[in-house]
């Protein structure tokens, strides 16, 4: 017989759940924003639905994670796995929440013209998407190189960040009327950017559970 | 019962007091065991877990001055009852001790022991039994070159493993294990705690271990105990992580025992 082959598989299935859940964030991410830049409301409530799945994926993994602790004595990169998955979960449960926030959003805008074209926040999100891909494949690859470029990435969404948030301020100076958009429009720029940092916060465990080194990549 | 009960129950012990001449070891232990799963027993040295295991298939009988009250029912059937036959209740309640025990014969003469004193003599099923007996113990395919030399040459996790097989090979219905992996090492008390979730698919085994890891690793039921009581009897699950008394949790994490 070889080592532990229960434990392991276990520790499997936690990494399965994991990988799962992620796909899933990926997703409430994608279409949140689609349900914004299109007007769908009935996307945005199924995004705003689908959030329970992943509340309760979040809630399994951090219960296993407890289990193995307790009762299987983790060593080593086996411990460094099970405490990377424990943190990590928390902020791809918060991503999750972030693109409610966006869905929400599109629901108050329902019926709308908006003020303005989308062409930032679109760009915004085609940047942060590619952040969470990334960081749930450094995840998987533990991919350490990628994991220090996630974190230079999240600059240019920290910078579109800003810019959103000039013109949207510009904008409500000028005309009153568009207060109400505007700062809609803020609120989903604003949990993009905060996606970006959970991805980096992501990069960051993939890091420690690779080299047992904890860092702080974004300032 | 355990507060969480699955399946099927096959052992129940009630109102169980056991005497040593004058001193009570065991003190109303009721407890039912989970048909197909591994419960394991804990406890500081002393507390009686040895004991409750021997009860159950009746090996305190060997001990002068032992004085048993209440019962003991396998598939409703008093253990204890003058009637009961004693070499069936063996058969049927394995035992596996903390030191590997390996008669001095081969490999082969020791799986084959059993189903020889029951009467079995012909060849072709005494072969088909070693290899069984050894696969399900996890040792055939590291023994099938040398079943015709001597047992006392192999690894202690590898006589640990032979002795499992060697109860298997009486095909038993419940296994107790007194504290198998104490004389082994790291390694071979992995290969143990492996066999033990192959074995629970078609047996069921009752552990006495002083080592609470092991009982975390490998358990789905733990009974705690203290003094010669039962404390706490619950999935092992929710035992290590949210104990319900103070005791438990006092012992499991190491705050005396």
């Amino acid at each position: 017989m070889t080592g532990r082959h229960t434990f392991h598989e276990k520790l499997d299935n936690l990494h399965s759940d994991l990988l799962k859940m992620g796909s899933l964030v990926e997703q409430a991410i994608h279409l949140s924003v689609k349900s914004l830049v299109e007007h769908d409301s009935v996307l945005a409530e199924q995004v705003i639905e689908n959030d329970d799945e992943i509340d309760a994926l979040n809630l399994k993994i951090e219960k296993d994670c407890f289990g193995l602790i307790a009762l299987q004595q983790p060593m080593a990169s086996d411990l460094r796995r099970i405490g990377t998955v424990l943190k990590i979960v928390t902020d791809l449960e918060r991503m999750a929440d972030n693109a409610v926030t966006i869905s929400k959003a599109t629901l108050r805008l329902k019926g709308q013209a908006y003020v303005k074209q989308l062409i930032d926040i679109p760009r915004m999100a085609t940047l942060t998407e590619a952040m969470v891909r990334d960081a749930l494949d450094c995840y998987i690859h533990s991919d350490t190189e990628k994991a220090y470029q996630i974190a230079k990435n999240d600059d240019a969404v920290d910078k579109l960040y800003k810019e959103i948030h000039n013109e949207l301020v510009e904008i409500m100076q000028k005309d009153s009327s568009t207060v109400f958009q505007a700062t809609q429009f803020l609120f989903v720029a604003h949990s993009l950017e905060r996606i970006g940092d959970h991805a980096t916060n992501l990069a960051e465990w993939v890091i420690y559970f690779v080299t047992g080194k904890l860092e702080e990549l974004n300032d | 019962m355990p507060e969480e009960q699955v399946d099927k129950q096959v052992v129940h012990a009630s109102h169980l007091n056991l005497f040593y001449g004058n001193n009570q070891a065991l003190f109303n232990i009721n407890l039912s065991f989970e048909k197909n799963h591994v419960t394991a027993l804990i406890g500081p040295s002393g507390c009686g877990k040895s004991t409750f295991l021997r009860c159950l298939n009746r090996m305190n009988d060997l001990i002068e001055g032992v004085k048993i009250e209440g019962n003991i029912k396998i598939h409703n059937e008093d253990i204890y009852h003058p009637q009961t036959d004693i070499v069936q209740l063996r058969k049927n309640v394995g035992m596996v001790f903390q030191r590997p025990n390996p008669f001095p014969m081969t490999i082969y003469d020791n799986i084959a022991y059993g189903p020889r004193i029951h009467g079995l003599k012909d060849h072709k099923k005494l072969d088909e039994i070693v290899e069984s007996s050894l696969q399900k113990a996890a040792l055939w395919n590291e023994v099938k070159d040398r079943l015709h030399t001597p047992a006392k040459g192999l690894s202690g996790g590898q006589q640990q493993r032979l002795v499992i097989g060697r109860v298997l090979a009486v095909e038993p219905e419940i296994i107790l294990m007194d504290e198998p992996t104490s004389a082994l090492d790291p390694i071979s008390t992995a290969s143990v705690e492996e066999l033990l979730q192959e074995l629970k698919k078609s047996y069921t085994v009752i552990i006495v271990t002083h080592n609470m890891q092991q009982a975390a690793r490998s358990s789905d039921f733990t009974a705690f105990f203290l003094n010669g009581e039962v404390v706490e009897y619950g999935k092992t699950s929710r035992l290590f992580t949210t104990p319900k008394e103070k005791r438990t949790e006092d012992y499991i994490t190491g705050r005396f025992g």
